[in-house]
């Protein structure tokens, strides 16, 4: 029999393995004795010795109201912040030709063009995909920035002004302005005239129009009202923001109820003037980048 | 009973220091092999970086060159991209495959002879008896009380052994840069860190393998001794001690006396010089075994013993292990059989691998195009109807001549299309110019009208043909519409 209670004193030893115990005994199994081997031991004061070296050249400790900062002075978020000015200044050198070059001489060269769309790229994911959707493929009420279909202008001097300026946007003085009455709350028509003129205008864009129209009537209505900005043949003007009423894009939708509500209610979409909020080199940029997406005239 | 008992460990220690090997000097047919490939093997590592190959004036002109910078590498005709790096998978297969072919003739040639650890041990070996004196001298050294001369031969032979590791190092790193240049470079300290840093590396490598684990690489890291133990047959040639010339090993004197009382003796005289010689320490007799790397020292040695005593030459020497049985029964052996089932399929492989790597080389394009469909939007409806889909061409130029690609498509009549950025020909074909040596992403524009441009999607083909070389590539992609 072995000794089911050594006591601790006294060395045991397993009869199989020939190993030491550690003197415990539970339900009479005892525990062997395996001590870490003595490399991993001095790894681990090693470790220890190292945590102390750590403690003193970064900061470690909280204090009441701040904490130890370390020999080094190190700080993650002053590292970013010198990153980050790093990478500024790494911009600007890259942007310097940005600056003086005109918005055709960016386009046409390659270097130039390069680095404008990828800045342009960069503001438009974060200032302009809001409303524009990525890629500028736009939205109901916002206008798709890809098409050949430009309620403003599509040149890039056109798309310069209107990013800086806005859109009826009144802090800016020079902001685009036009206005699309509300012909039906505003009793300007009535409600069968508003119907013959959508009828005719939908003539126009070659889309369907209500059974009996009276297409004659609907021109009598669009002469009187909306000529003066859509144009006689309603080809749309750029200088108020009339859009073309003859092609394929509708940018409130081209259903009868859209243009029904459209007339009845009026339209007046806004877009903010960027000049307040970017740098002219951005706005640059995001022009050509804007240009690129294939509508650019 | 006592609990006490201690159970003794019945297998002993489970470590044994290494036995220091002295190799002692040898002459002979396979020493001169040894010492013209080592001069040759060296050669080639220490000097090709400096072998000039023309390119043209925009790429490179070293002859190998691994370009990470520009992620191109160069060997002399051929240059290959990072995405060609499958070449690399064909290399090693052969590799694999030609060292079983060489298995099967004639053993471990390539440890014998080859392999950069045979190598360069055999020239710090050499650096060693030079400076230290033959086995015995060395013996006697190390056993030896440290005094005044010998630190000075230990000192020289280290500081030799570390420039020689240092300039391998050193050439290592010129496989990776323009080889004049960074020479130039490293001699004034302008060179990039990593430079140095491989240099210290490979000179610790070198100097650690050849100069201090020498035979220990082979019997305890290498995995190709226990590989070729798989491999070997009774029909390969080996390095072979021939018991067949007879048994007991004897003395000259022994020997005599056996005969004279009519009782059989070998043509082993006992001096040892086999194992004397033996880089990796052992004794052949024992016969083939995993610490042989078949380097032929001993059948040098060997055969200068028999020589001397006027018997036979070849005791030791290449043979089949058929041919020794069959000769030691008293019957003729068997004719060497170097083409049999596994030497044919072996080649067969080679000449399959190596044919298809070929193949690929020959007919590898020097234009290339790939395409990315814009993803927002994936269709944009214009004023007149028609649709446009926008995609992003990738075009890679392989030659180091700048190359006008013309962009072409194959889709419904009425299509049109635009490259940003490109020139127009007068038929209406689109031009990029693609730099050497590199490629060029281009925006493209293709817009059909209605009714062609079909829901929800079709197929076009977008062509792009090199108006100078008369190359051509070609896609396909989808073209989608409401
Ligand atoms: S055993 Fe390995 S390291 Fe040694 S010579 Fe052969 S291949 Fe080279
Ligand atoms: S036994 Fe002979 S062939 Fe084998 S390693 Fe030693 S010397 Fe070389």
């Amino acid at each position: 029999m072995t000794n089911p209670n050594p006591t601790a004193h006294e060395p045991d030893f397993d009869a199989v393995t020939g190993q030491s115990t550690t003197g415990h005994s539970w339900d009479g199994i005892r525990e062997l004795n395996t001590p870490l081997p003595r490399w991993w031991l001095w790894t681990f004061y090693v470790t220890i010795l190292w945590s102390i070296g750590y403690w003193l050249v970064y900061p470690a400790w909280p204090l009441i109201s701040s904490h130890t900062t370390g020999f080094f002075g190190y700080s993650s978020r002053a590292e970013l912040t010198q990153e980050m000015q790093a990478l500024e200044q790494r911009r600007d050198i890259q942007a310097a030709g940005l600056k003086t070059a005109s918005l055709e001489e960016i386009k046409s060269s390659p270097d130039l063009s390069r680095v404008a769309l990828a800045r342009g790229k960069a503001s438009f994911a974060e200032n302009c995909v809001g409303c524009h959707g990525q890629g500028g493929t736009g939205a109901p009420s916002y206008p798709n920035l890809t098409d050949d279909d430009w309620v403003w202008g599509g040149s890039l001097k056109d798309i310069q002004t209107t990013i800086q300026n806005g859109i009826r946007w009144t802090q800016n003085a020079d902001t685009r302005m036009g206005e699309m009455l509300a012909f039906g709350r505003q009793g300007m028509l009535k409600k069968d005239e508003i119907e013959q003129v959508v009828d005719f205008v939908r003539s126009l864009a070659k889309l369907d129009t209500a059974k009996g129209a009276n297409l004659a009537a609907g021109k009598t209505v669009y002469d009187a009202n909306c000529a003066a900005c859509h144009g006689e043949a309603g080809k749309g003007n750029r200088e108020v923001g009339a859009p073309d009423l003859t092609d394929a894009i509708w940018l409130y939708g081209s259903s009868r109820e859209a243009m029904i509500e459209s007339v009845h209610n009026g339209r007046a979409g806004i877009m903010p003037a960027w000049a307040s909020r970017l740098d002219p080199v951005t706005i640059k940029a995001l022009t050509v980048y804007v240009h690129s997406l294939g509508g650019g005239q | 009973m006592s609990s006490n008992a201690v159970i003794p460990d019945e297998d002993g220690p489970l470590f044994a220091a290494a036995k220091k090997v002295y190799p002692q000097r040898v002459k002979g047919r396979f020493r001169r092999i040894k010492w013209a490939l080592l001069a040759f093997c060296l050669g080639v590592y220490y000097f090709l970086p400096f072998v000039r190959w023309d390119r043209g004036p925009a790429l490179p002109d070293q002859a190998v060159l691994v370009d990470f910078e520009r992620r191109r590498f160069y060997f002399f005709f051929i240059e290959l991209w990072p995405q060609e790096v499958y070449y690399l998978t064909g290399l090693l297969i052969l590799a694999a495959i030609v060292l079983f072919l060489m298995n099967a003739i004639a053993g471990r040639i390539w440890c014998g002879y080859l392999c950069p650890q045979t190598v360069w041990t055999d020239l710090f070996f050499a650096v060693e008896r030079l400076i230290e004196g033959d086995r015995r001298d060395r013996i006697r050294l190390d056993s030896q009380g440290w005094s005044a001369s010998k630190i000075g031969l230990k000192a020289t032979k280290h500081f030799v052994w570390l420039m020689i590791a240092w300039w391998t190092g050193g050439a290592w790193v010129l496989y990776f840069s323009d080889a004049p240049t960074l020479v130039k470079d490293l001699a004034t300290f302008q060179a990039p860190f990593s430079a140095y840093l491989w240099i210290g590396i490979l000179t610790a490598t070198t100097y650690v393998f050849a100069g201090h684990m020498r035979e220990q690489v082979c019997l305890y890291m290498c995995p190709w001794p226990r590989i070729q133990a798989a491999l070997t047959d009774s029909d390969a040639l080996n390095v072979t001690y021939k018991f067949d010339r007879g048994e007991p090993r004897a003395s000259v004197k022994q020997a005599a006396q056996l005969k004279a009382a009519g009782q059989p003796a070998g043509d082993c005289v006992e001096c040892k010089q086999c194992i004397a010689v033996c880089p990796t320490g052992i004794d052949i007799r024992e016969g083939t075994q995993l610490g042989c790397i078949q380097c032929g020292l001993c059948i040098d040695a060997c055969d200068d013993v028999m020589g001397k005593l006027g018997r036979p030459t070849g005791l030791i020497g290449y043979d089949t292990l058929k041919a020794v049985e069959a000769r030691a029964c008293g019957t003729p052996p068997p004719a060497l059989r170097l083409i049999r089932p596994r030497t044919m399929l072996y080649a067969a492989i080679i000449a399959f691998v190596g044919g298809a790597m070929l193949y690929q080389l020959a007919t590898r394009a020097f234009l290339g195009m790939s395409v990315v469909h814009e993803r927002t939007p994936l269709f944009t409806t214009l004023k007149d109807g028609s649709i446009r889909n926008a995609y992003t061409l990738r075009i890679a130029n392989k030659r180091s001549e700048e190359r006008p690609v013309a962009i072409t498509l194959d889709a419904p009549m009425g299509t049109t299309w635009e490259v940003v950025g490109a020139q127009q020909t007068a038929d209406w074909r689109p031009i990029v110019v693609i730099p050497p040596d590199s490629t060029l992403d281009v925006r493209l524009f293709v817009t059909m009208p209605q009714p062609q441009a079909r829901g929800p999607s079709q197929m076009i083909q977008i062509k792009a043909a090199d108006l100078s070389f008369g190359e051509n590539a070609s896609v396909k992609d989808n073209f989608f519409a409401p």
